[in-house]
C-alpha cells in the first residue's frame, strides 16, 4: 500500500504522476529547487519539500535530500519521473536501503541496461534481434571481408576510436570495401593515431518504433503496443505517434514478442520500452531499453484508454498487472507533439525567457496538454527547456492529424522562442502526412519545413495596428482626452502607428471614417477596415472578408497569431529615440547562464572580435567577443557568477 | 430625469433642405481646414523636410499621447487678412495630451513665411497662452520662427498685447506654477530666442536649433566677427557652454521625447473634481443639427433640439421653464461633467434677461460650468419695453455673465448681434473658449436692420431738407451696407481674426465642449463676486 508518494521530479512529469496519484487517494509530496518555488507542481502536490539551489546537481540529482525528504514527510514511495535519477541504480538502491518504494524496476535491471554492450549481449541471448555488427579485434582485411559479408550491406565502417564522423564510411557493396576501408584507416589513423575498424549492417533511412512494456512481480509481462518516435532533431523526439502507421499485425506481434523477452532477460518489473530501429524492409532490430515512463507515454494512454501511471503504482505496490495481453485494445490514434523553447532556425539550440503569455487549446474532444508551465513562468537554463507536450486522439491518423495541426496553431505563446511553429510545418509536411517516416525527416526535409515568409507584413502589421487602437479605446480612460479617438478639428482623426519588425518600421495610418470604419490607403488602393476586440481576440473585416485574429500585447510589442505563427511587432514610440543615448556597448549576456572566464581585465585594450568572455548556457558554451574596438572600462562579473538575459558583462570604451 | 423629446421630422422636405445647405458650408470648412493643414504648400514643405525637420503638424502628432485628440486653437487664424498667404497665422495651436496631462502645444511652422510673426500670429500665440494660463495647462512651445515680421513691425513689436508680451506670459505663468517648456527645432533669433530663454526647460536640436540675439550677418556687421550659426548658438554651444538650454536633442523625433520626458516629470495634481457621473451619450444623432438648423438664420428651430443632441442621454433639467422662455436655462450633463445650459430661443425680454442673470449666479455658486449657446438677434425695443427697464435687466445679465468665475464656453450657433451678444458671453466676456458653427453670422446687427437704419437716416436728414429718398437709391444705398456685413459677418471673416476659438461641425460640437471642459478643470475654479445689479 502506498499512502504518500514523493515525485522526484519536476516539470510536466511531475504534475502528471501527483494527477494520478491524487485521483487513486495517494498524498503526493512534491520537491523543488531554488527556482521551482512558485512552480505548477509545487502547488499541484499536497506538500513540498524544498532540496535547494536551482542546479539540478544540488537538487533534483541529491538522492540523498531526496530521500530524506521522503523520510521528513512519511512517504512509502518514491516515483522518478523520467530524466534526472530515474535510471540511476543508486538511487534505486537507496531507496530499497532506506525502505522506500522505488517506482521503477529492480536495480538489478537499471544496472543490465545501463552498459550498452553489455545490454546487446543480454538481448543476443535473449533472441531479440540487434543490428548485424563485428566488433571483432581481428583487423585483418580477409577476416574484415569475410565478416563483411555475413553483416550485409549496405555496411557502416566505423573507427573504434572514432567520433564526429571522421574514420566512417558507407560501404554500399564488396566491390567498394577495400578502398572505404582503406581511406577509413588513413583517416582514423591521423585523427585517433589507431585504425581499429567496427562494421555494422546501415540502415538507410530507419524508423524509430518502440514497445511499451509491462511486468509485474508476479511474472505476468504485457507490451501495449507500439510508439513510431521517427521525427527527431538534435537526436531527440519531437513528434511521435502511436499505433506506428503502416506497421503489419505480423511485424507488430514479433516485436511485442521481442520486447517481453528482453524484459524476461533481466527479471524487469514496471513500465519499461524496447526501442528498435525499424528499416524500410520491415526488419527491427534492438537499440536499447529505457528502464523508465517515457516522455511519450501518453500516446500510448490514449490509443489503449490505460493510465500508465497508475499501472505503474498499482504494481509498485505488488500488485498484478489490470490487463492481460488479450485484454488490451488499440482504439484510434495519437499524437504527441513536444513543445519546446528551442529555435528552429538556429539549429534547435534551446531559448531561455518568461512566458508572457499562454493561451492553450481546450483540453477536450481529444485533446490533452501535460505541463508544468503557466503564464509568466521562466524557463531557465537549469533544466530541460519543454513548455508542454501536445497530446491529440482521434479515430485514425488522418483525422487525429487534422486535429493535431488545428491544435498547435491554437496553441500561443508569447516571451521567447519556441518550435510550435515548425511543429505545426512538421505536422502539416506531406510526406510526413504519407508517413513517410525516418529519423533523418527534418534533415531530408529541412528546406521545405523552413518558415513561409512570402507573408505580407503591411497587413499583419494593419491587424496589430487595428488591436492597437481597439486596445486603447477599450481601456479608454474617464477622460475625453483618453477617448484615444485621435479626434482632429475638421478633419478625419487619423491614427499613426509605428510599429517594428525586425528593421523594418511600418508607419500604419488609418483614417477614422465617422460610421465606425478606418480607411487605408496602400498602393493607390483604399482598404475600408472595421475592428472590435473582445478578450485577445480581434475580429476584422477588410473589404467583404470578415476573420479573426489572436493578438497578445504589453507596453513593449504586439503578437499577432497569423496562420503562419506569431508576429511580434514593436511599438516604436519617439521616446525610444532615448536608447541611443544610454544603450550599453552591447557586450551583454545573450540568454540566462554562467560565466565561465572572463578573458579581458579592467584597462585592457582590445581589438574588434576578441573574446572577451565565456558563458555556458544550457550545457553550451557562448563566447562574447568584443563589438568594436577600445578599452575595458569596467568588467561586471567573475566566474562562476550567474548572469541573466541582457545583463551587461563588460563595458567598453569607444576607441578615440 | 428630463428626457427632451424630438418634434422633428427627418422626412420632411425642409429638414432635407436644410441639411443639404448644411453640408455644403461643412464640406467647404472641411476642404479650408485641408488647405490650412498643408501648411506653405508643397514646395515649403518639401524644403522644410529635405532638412531633416519634421511639419509642425506631425511635430505635435509624434508629441502627443498615441490616439490623443488634439483641439486646434484658431485653425483659421489670418484667413485672407493679409496679401500673403499666412494658413494658421503661421503658427500652429492647440491643446493635446502629452503623458496623460493636457498641454497647450504652440508649433511655428517654419514652411509659412519662415515661421514669422505676423501681427496675427502674435494675436494667436498670446491667445493660446491665455487659455493655457485660464486652464493652467502646461506650454509646449515647438520653436522654429524668424521672429518679428519685420515689414509690419508697427503692428506686432510695440504695443501691450504684442510681441513682448509672449514673455511676460511666459513669467507670469511660470510664476502661476504652469510649466513652461520650450523645444528649439529652428530659428530662435532675437526676441525670438527669449522663448527658450524665457522657459522652465529647454530642448534644443542640433544642428537644426539655435539661438541668438543677432544672427550671423548681424554679427558680423556689428563687429565684423565671423562665425556660423551653430557656433554662436546652437544645440552644443547653449548646453554645453552657455547654458541657455538643457536638454541636447539629435533630431526632431529625439526632443519631442525629451519634451515628453519633462511633461511626465511636472508632478501635477489632481484636476479639479466635480460631480462627474458615467457619460452617457445623447439619445439623437448629431448628424440630425443639419437638418434642424440649416444655414438660413431667419428660419427658427427650437433650441431644445440642439440641447438634446449635445448633452448626456438627452437629459436636460429645465429651470424656470414657464418664465422668459426665449431664453433657455437648465442643468445637464456632457460627457459626465455638470453644465449650466443658457441657450436662446428667441429675442432677449426683461423676463429671459432676469432669469439668464438669476440662472448664471446660481451656477457661478454652485461652480458648475456654463455653456452658451448663441443665437441671438436682440434685446426686445419699443417704448413697453424701454418703459418696464429692459435696459437695465439685460444689465443683470451681463453683470452675472462678466463676474461668474465658473468656466464658460460659448458656441455660436446662430446670429450673434448686438447686445445679445453681451449677454451670451461673448468675446468680451472671456469665455474659457468660444466656437462657432459655419452657419453663424457675429456683428452689431443684421446686414439688414444696419442698412435699414442708414437708410432711416438718410431719409430723416432729407426729409429735415425737404427732399425725399427714391426706393431705387435706397437700395443703392443698402446694397453695399448689407454686403459688407455679410462678409463681415461671416465665420471664416470672424474666426480669421480670432474672434472665437475655431469653427466648429455641429455635429463635433458635444466633443468639443466634453474636451474644453475637460481642459478647464485643471485649473481650480474660483468664487465668483459679482457687482452692484441695479434692481
Amino acid at each position: 500500500m502506498i499512502n504518500t508518494l514523493l515525485i522526484a521530479n519536476r516539470g510536466e512529469i511531475a504534475c502528471r504522476i501527483i494527477a494520478t496519484a491524487q485521483k487513486m487517494g495517494i498524498r503526493t509530496v512534491a520537491v523543488f529547487s531554488d527556482a521551482d518555488r512558485d512552480s505548477r507542481h509545487v502547488k499541484l502536490a499536497d506538500q513540498a519539500v524544498h532540496i535547494g539551489p536551482a542546479a539540478s546537481t544540488e537538487s533534483y540529482l541529491r538522492s540523498d535530500k531526496i530521500i530524506a525528504a521522503a523520510k521528513q514527510t512519511g512517504a512509502e514511495a518514491i516515483h522518478p519521473g523520467y530524466g534526472f535519477l530515474s535510471e540511476n541504480e543508486d538511487f534505486a538502491d537507496q531507496c530499497q536501503l532506506n525502505g522506500i518504494i522505488f517506482v521503477g524496476p529492480p536495480v538489478s535491471s537499471i544496472a543490465a541496461m545501463g552498459s550498452k554492450s553489455a545490454a546487446k549481449s543480454i538481448m543476443q541471448d535473449a533472441g531479440v534481434p540487434l543490428v548485424p555488427g563485428y566488433h571483432g579485434s581481428e583487423q585483418d582485411i580477409e577476416t574484415l571481408k569475410a565478416e563483411a559479408e555475413k553483416v550485409g550491406f549496405p555496411l557502416l565502417l566505423k573507427a573504434a576510436y572514432g567520433g564526429g564522423g571522421k574514420g566512417m564510411r558507407v560501404v554500399e557493396n564488396m566491390g567498394e570495401f577495400d578502398e572505404a576501408l582503406n581511406s577509413a584507416k588513413r583517416e582514423a589513423n591521423s585523427s585517433f593515431g589507431n585504425d581499429k575498424m567496427l562494421m555494422e549492417r546501415f540502415i538507410r533511412n530507419p524508423r524509430h518504433v518502440e514497445i511499451q512494456v509491462f511486468t509485474d512481480e508476479h511474472g505476468n509481462a504485457v507490451y501495449l503496443a507500439e510508439r513510431d518516435c521517427s521525427v527527431q532533431r538534435r537526436h531527440q523526439k519531437v513528434l511521435e505517434e502511436a499505433p506506428a502507421p503502416a506497421l503489419t499485425e505480423k511485424t507488430r506481434t514479433e516485436m511485442g514478442d521481442a520486447a517481453i523477452r528482453a524484459a524476461q532477460a533481466i527479471d524487469y518489473v514496471g513500465a519499461g520500452t524496447v526501442e528498435f530501429l525499424f528499416d524500410q524492409s520491415g526488419e527491427f532490430y534492438f537499440m536499447e531499453m529505457n528502464t523508465r515512463l517515457q516522455v511519450e507515454h501518453p500516446v500510448t494512454e490514449m490509443i489503449t484508454g490505460q493510465d500508465l501511471v497508475e499501472w505503474q503504482l498499482l504494481v509498485a505496490s505488488g500488485q498484478p498487472l489490470p490487463l492481460a495481453q488479450n485484454d488490451i485494445q488499440v482504439n484510434g490514434h495519437a499524437f504527441e507533439a513536444r513543445i519546446y523553447a528551442e529555435d528552429p532556425d538556429n539549429d534547435f539550440l534551446p531559448c531561455t525567457g518568461t512566458i508572457k503569455h499562454l493561451r492553450t487549446p481546450v483540453e477536450e474532444n481529444g485533446v490533452r496538454i501535460d505541463t508544468g508551465i503557466e503564464q509568466g513562468d521562466e524557463i531557465s537554463a537549469f533544466y530541460d527547456p519543454m513548455i508542454a507536450k501536445l497530446i491529440v486522439w482521434d479515430t485514425d491518423r488522418t483525422r487525429a492529424l487534422l486535429r493535431l495541426q488545428r491544435a498547435l496553431r491554437e496553441y500561443r505563446l508569447t516571451g521567447l522562442t519556441t518550435n510550435v511553429d515548425f511543429l505545426h510545418r512538421l505536422a502539416s509536411h506531406p510526406e510526413f502526412v504519407k508517413t513517410n517516416l525516418t529519423t533523418e525527416f527534418i534533415q531530408q526535409h529541412e528546406a521545405n519545413l523552413a518558415p513561409d515568409d512570402s507573408v505580407s507584413y503591411q497587413q499583419i502589421a494593419t491587424e496589430a495596428a487595428l488591436f492597437d487602437i481597439c486596445q486603447r479605446q477599450q481601456q479608454r480612460g474617464s477622460s475625453p482626452w483618453q477617448s484615444g479617438n485621435a479626434f482632429r478639428m475638421n478633419s478625419a482623426a487619423t491614427h499613426t502607428v509605428p510599429l517594428q519588425f525586425d528593421e523594418e518600421t511600418y508607419a500604419i495610418s488609418l483614417a477614422e471614417t465617422g460610421t465606425g470604419e478606418f480607411l487605408q490607403e496602400v498602393d493607390n488602393e483604399s482598404i475600408r477596415w472595421q475592428a472590435s476586440l473582445t478578450d485577445d481576440k480581434l475580429t476584422l473585416t477588410a473589404g467583404s472578408m470578415r476573420y479573426h485574429r489572436y493578438v497578445s500585447a504589453d507596453d513593449q510589442q504586439i503578437t499577432v497569431f497569423t496562420d503562419n505563427g506569431p508576429m511580434t511587432f514593436h511599438r516604436h514610440r519617439v521616446t525610444d529615440t532615448l536608447s541611443d543615448e544610454t544603450a550599453h556597448g552591447g557586450h551583454v549576456a545573450p540568454m540566462n547562464g554562467t560565466i565561465m572566464e572572463v578573458l579581458v581585465e579592467k584597462g585592457d585594450t582590445i581589438e574588434k572580435d576578441q573574446p572577451l568572455v565565456i558563458m555556458e548556457a544550457m550545457k553550451m558554451e557562448y563566447t562574447i567577443r568584443a563589438g568594436h574596438e577600445g578599452e575595458v572600462t569596467d568588467v561586471f562579473f567573475i566566474a562562476g557568477d550567474l548572469v541573466s538575459d541582457g545583463n551587461e558583462l563588460i563595458a567598453v570604451s569607444e576607441a578615440e | 430625469m428630463a428626457i427632451l423629446s424630438s418634434k422633428i421630422n427627418t422626412r420632411d422636405a425642409q429638414f432635407a433642405a436644410n441639411s443639404e445647405s448644411m453640408q455644403a458650408v461643412i464640406d467647404d470648412l472641411h476642404e479650408k481646414a485641408a488647405k490650412i493643414h498643408q501648411g506653405g504648400g508643397p514646395k515649403y514643405q518639401e524644403r522644410h523636410l529635405s532638412r531633416g525637420k519634421l511639419l509642425p503638424r506631425d511635430r505635435i502628432n509624434k508629441l502627443l499621447d498615441a490616439g490623443s485628440p488634439f483641439l486646434e486653437v484658431g485653425q483659421f487664424a489670418a484667413w485672407e487678412c493679409y496679401e500673403d498667404y499666412v494658413p494658421a497665422a503661421g503658427v500652429v495651436a492647440g491643446i493635446g495630451q502629452v503623458e496623460g496631462t493636457e498641454c497647450m502645444i504652440v508649433a511655428n511652422d517654419a514652411t509659412v513665411k519662415g515661421g514669422t510673426y505676423y501681427p496675427l500670429t502674435v494675436k494667436k500665440h498670446l491667445r493660446a497662452q491665455e487659455i493655457a494660463e485660464r486652464c493652467h495647462l502646461p506650454c509646449i512651445y515647438l520653436v522654429d520662427s524668424g521672429g518679428a515680421n519685420l515689414p509690419r513691425q508697427d503692428e506686432v513689436f510695440p504695443d501691450k498685447d504684442h510681441f513682448g508680451r509672449i514673455f511676460f506670459n511666459q513669467a507670469n505663468m511660470s510664476a502661476k506654477g504652469i510649466p513652461q517648456i520650450a523645444v528649439v527645432m529652428g530659428l530662435c533669433t532675437a526676441g525670438g530666442a527669449y522663448v527658450p530663454a524665457m522657459a522652465d526647460e529647454s530642448v534644443i536640436v542640433k544642428e537644426q536649433g539655435t539661438i541668438f540675439l543677432a544672427g550671423p550677418p548681424l554679427v558680423k556687421a556689428a563687429t565684423g566677427e565671423e562665425v556660423s550659426a551653430e557656433e554662436l548658438g546652437g544645440a552644443d554651444v547653449h548646453t554645453r557652454i552657455s547654458g541657455v538650454a538643457d536638454h541636447f536633442a539629435h533630431n526632431d523625433e529625439h526632443a519631442l521625447a525629451l519634451a515628453r520626458r519633462s511633461v511626465a516629470r511636472l508632478n501635477r495634481g489632481e484636476p479639479t473634481k466635480l460631480d462627474r457621473q458615467p457619460a452617457k451619450p445623447p439619445r439623437f444623432d448629431a448628424k440630425e443639427l443639419y437638418g434642424i438648423v440649416g444655414t438660413d438664420l431667419r428660419k427658427p428651430y427650437d433650441v431644445h433640439e440642439v440641447i438634446a443632441r449635445i448633452v448626456d442621454d438627452s437629459d436636460f433639467d429645465e429651470f424656470k421653464a414657464n418664465y422668459g422662455n426665449t431664453l433657455v436655462t437648465g442643468f445637464a450633463r456632457i460627457d459626465g461633467y455638470p453644465v449650466g445650459i443658457v441657450a436662446n430661443n428667441g429675442i432677449l425680454f426683461s423676463e429671459s434677461a432676469q432669469k439668464g442673470a438669476h440662472f448664471i449666479e446660481l451656477c457661478a455658486q454652485r461652480k458648475i460650468p456654463l455653456v452658451f449657446l448663441q443665437n441671438i438677434t436682440g434685446f426686445m425695443v419699443g417704448k413697453k419695453y424701454e418703459a418696464e427697464g429692459i435696459a437695465k435687466h439685460g444689465a443683470k445679465m451681463v453683470m452675472a455673465v462678466s463676474c461668474a468665475k465658473v468656466p464658460k464656453f460659448t458656441v455660436l450657433i446662430g446670429g450673434s448681434y448686438g447686445a445679445g451678444n453681451y449677454g451670451m458671453c461673448g468675446r468680451a466676456y472671456d469665455p474659457t473658449m468660444m466656437f462657432m458653427w459655419p452657419n453663424a453670422r457675429i456683428s452689431v446687427m443684421g446686414g439688414e436692420q444696419a442698412a435699414g437704419v442708414m437708410a432711416q437716416v438718410t431719409k430723416d436728414n432729407l426729409e429735415r431738407k425737404g427732399e425725399s429718398l427714391s426706393e431705387e437709391k435706397e437700395q443703392e444705398l443698402k446694397k453695399p451696407i448689407v454686403e459688407q456685413y455679410d462678409k463681415q459677418g461671416h465665420p471664416y471673416y470672424a474666426s480669421a481674426r480670432l474672434w472665437d476659438d475655431g469653427i466648429i461641425d455641429p455635429a463635433q460640437t458635444r466633443e468639443v465642449l466634453a474636451l474644453s471642459l475637460a481642459a478647464s478643470l485643471n485649473a481650480p475654479i474660483e468664487d465668483s463676486r459679482f457687482g452692484v445689479f441695479r434692481m
